[in-house]
């Protein structure tokens, strides 16, 4: 699924790296516990949290993630924004809620992270 | 040979805003030296969970990368409170971590068995009261 559509998708704001909307992702990630993202290695995905802090960029970092969605509205720092735009990961916020959020990328066909693609 | 590279850091205990700044350093320095992708992301998932690990349960401490001909090394070494039982400690799930810890999105207890499924070999030497060394092994590839 291309970033655009997920963004479309979940009436979600852009807020950083708008140049990359166009990468697909192929796999995704609703967790707020950062040791469970770091579990299983995905390809080119997407992180869905309610958590707001550094570690959520850092952690995506490390997975070579390259989208992050930040559910119920949350705004991440400047310093997060900094970071994201650093290592070219799109950072978007979404009204919707975590459960809500995934469940409209799941039922339009982005799988979640155990499945092979 | 004697060829190898070393990275040091020293893991602020103090400040949690900063912790995993010394992982995103070493996945960059790692790329400058051009090696595998797949490598790089191990190792820094590695000690990012060490990092963190020495951050939220034992005040900070030292972290060292070594990189040499056959593969990359990862010593942490802290003056923390020390692991009381290991072998609980590396199962899923087994965490200690405080609400508080896990409101910043740590605690699933997922670090310890994260860091030994990422390398290859993993050793733990811990002293209660006395502090913990993690050293950790990733092999590159024979051609
Ligand atoms: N450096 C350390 N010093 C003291 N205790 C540690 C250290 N590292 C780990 N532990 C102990 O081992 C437990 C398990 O560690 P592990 O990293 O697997 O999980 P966690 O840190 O609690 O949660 P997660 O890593 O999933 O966020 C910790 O809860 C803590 O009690
Ligand atoms: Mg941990």
């Amino acid at each position: 699924m291309r970033i655009r559509t997920m963004q479309e998708l979940l009436g979600a704001r852009v807020v950083c790296c708008e140049e990359n909307l166009d990468r697909q992702v192929y796999s995704a990630c609703g967790c707020d516990l950062m040791s469970d993202v770091l579990a299983y290695v995905k390809d080119q995905a997407v992180l869905l949290t309610g958590l707001v802090n550094p570690q959520v960029v850092r952690t995506a970092e490390m997975m070579d993630m390259i989208c992050i969605v930040f559910v119920r509205s949350k705004m991440p720092s400047p310093e997060m924004i900094e970071m994201a735009k650093e290592h070219g990961i799109v950072v978007m916020c979404t009204e919707k809620r975590l459960y809500e959020a995934c469940g409209i990328l799941y039922s339009n066909g982005l799988v979640g992270s155990a499945t092979k693609v | 040979m004697s060829d190898e590279l070393v990275f040091h850091f020293d893991i602020d205990g103090e400040d949690f805003t900063s912790a995993g700044q010394a992982s995103v350093q070493i996945k960059k320095n790692l790329r400058q030296l051009g090696l595998p992708s797949e490598i790089i992301r191990r190792v820094s998932i590695a000690m990012y969970e060490g990092e963190i690990n020495m951050v939220v349960h034992a005040r900070g401490g030292k972290a060292d990368v070594i990189v040499r001909e056959d593969c990359i090394e990862i010593r942490l070494a802290d003056s923390g409170p020390g692991i009381k039982n290991i072998e609980q400690a590396m199962q899923e799930g087994f965490s200690t971590a405080s609400d508080e810890v896990r409101s910043l999105g740590f605690g699933a207890g997922m670090g310890l068995p994260n860091m030994k499924r990422y390398t290859d070999e993993m050793h733990i030497d811990s002293t209660v009261g006395v502090g913990t060394t993690v050293t950790m092994k990733v092999y590159f590839p024979v051609e």
